[in-house]
């Protein structure tokens, strides 16, 4: 499924989406950046509550197709324009962790 | 390639909000050189480790990296306290980072056993007082 698709679905609304056509493959949920970056896989959409400006490198260098922001975590603006320039997918979601990846799930 | 290149980066130790930029942009400078996709990860990502403690331990330093036929080497100097226990450092979970930093996410006690599973070849020079050199290598 493209990111885009996801950020259609109810529940998901995208905040920034420089890169709607990049493919979900997988999941990933973790706060901690340095095990994101050590166990999430390229093409991941990565579910955290962080929402600091860290997780636009974070997410850049670990690739991942999107970041999900559970919970209803809303990202600051420097966030976001960090995540549009630098190619990173962002969306929020107003479900915890668990039942976000319960989601994806059934649609990837 | 037949001859090899080399970047230079000077990571700034003032705050989290810049971290990374030189990982960022190895990423990118490896691209524009048809490096492929997974050594780019793997460089950029213990780069970003290595930046990640600098800034948090060490008010920052410099990082040199050099690609050449065999693979992409990385340094990264700074004039930071020095780490007391190497060995123990390399384990992971143990951290001897502030409560701020690990507010942000950081300061698991990742970061060095990071670089180390991302890289081929590790070596850490270091001295009490005086700082820590260390240099990574993924092999092409």
């Amino acid at each position: 499924m493209k990111v885009s698709e996801l950020a259609e679905t109810e529940g998901f609304r995208a905040i920034a989406l420089p890169e709607p056509g990049r493919e979900i493959e997988g999941c990933y949920i973790g706060d901690l950046l340095s095990w994101v970056m050590g166990r999430a896989r390229e093409g991941n959409a990565w579910v955290t509550i962080m929402s600091n400006i860290n997780i636009a490198a974070v997410a850049s260098l670990a690739d991942v197709s999107c970041v999900i922001l559970a919970e209803g975590v809303e990202p600051d603006a420097q966030v976001c324009e960090t995540a549009l320039a630098k190619g990173i997918n962002l969306i929020t979601a107003g479900l915890p962790a668990y039942e976000v990846a319960v989601k994806l799930s059934g649609m990837i | 390639m037949g001859e090899s290149l080399a970047f230079h980066y000077e990571v700034d130790g003032g705050d989290f909000t810049s971290a990374g930029q030189a990982s960022v942009k190895i990423k990118k400078n490896l691209r524009q050189l048809g490096v492929d996709a997974e050594t780019i990860r793997r460089v950029s990502i213990a780069m970003y480790e290595g930046e990640i403690n600098m800034v948090i331990h060490a008010n920052g330093g410099n990082a040199d990296v050099i690609v050449d036929d065999t693979g992409v080497t990385i340094i990264l100097a700074d004039k930071g306290p020095g780490i007391a226990d190497t060995e123990k450092a390399m384990e992971e979970g143990y951290s001897t980072a502030p409560d701020n930093v690990r507010s942000l996410g950081f300061g698991a006690g990742m970061g060095l056993p990071n670089m180390k599973r991302y890289t081929d070849d590790m070596k850490i020079e270091s001295v009490l007082g005086e700082g820590t050199t260390i240099t990574m290598k993924v092999n092409f």
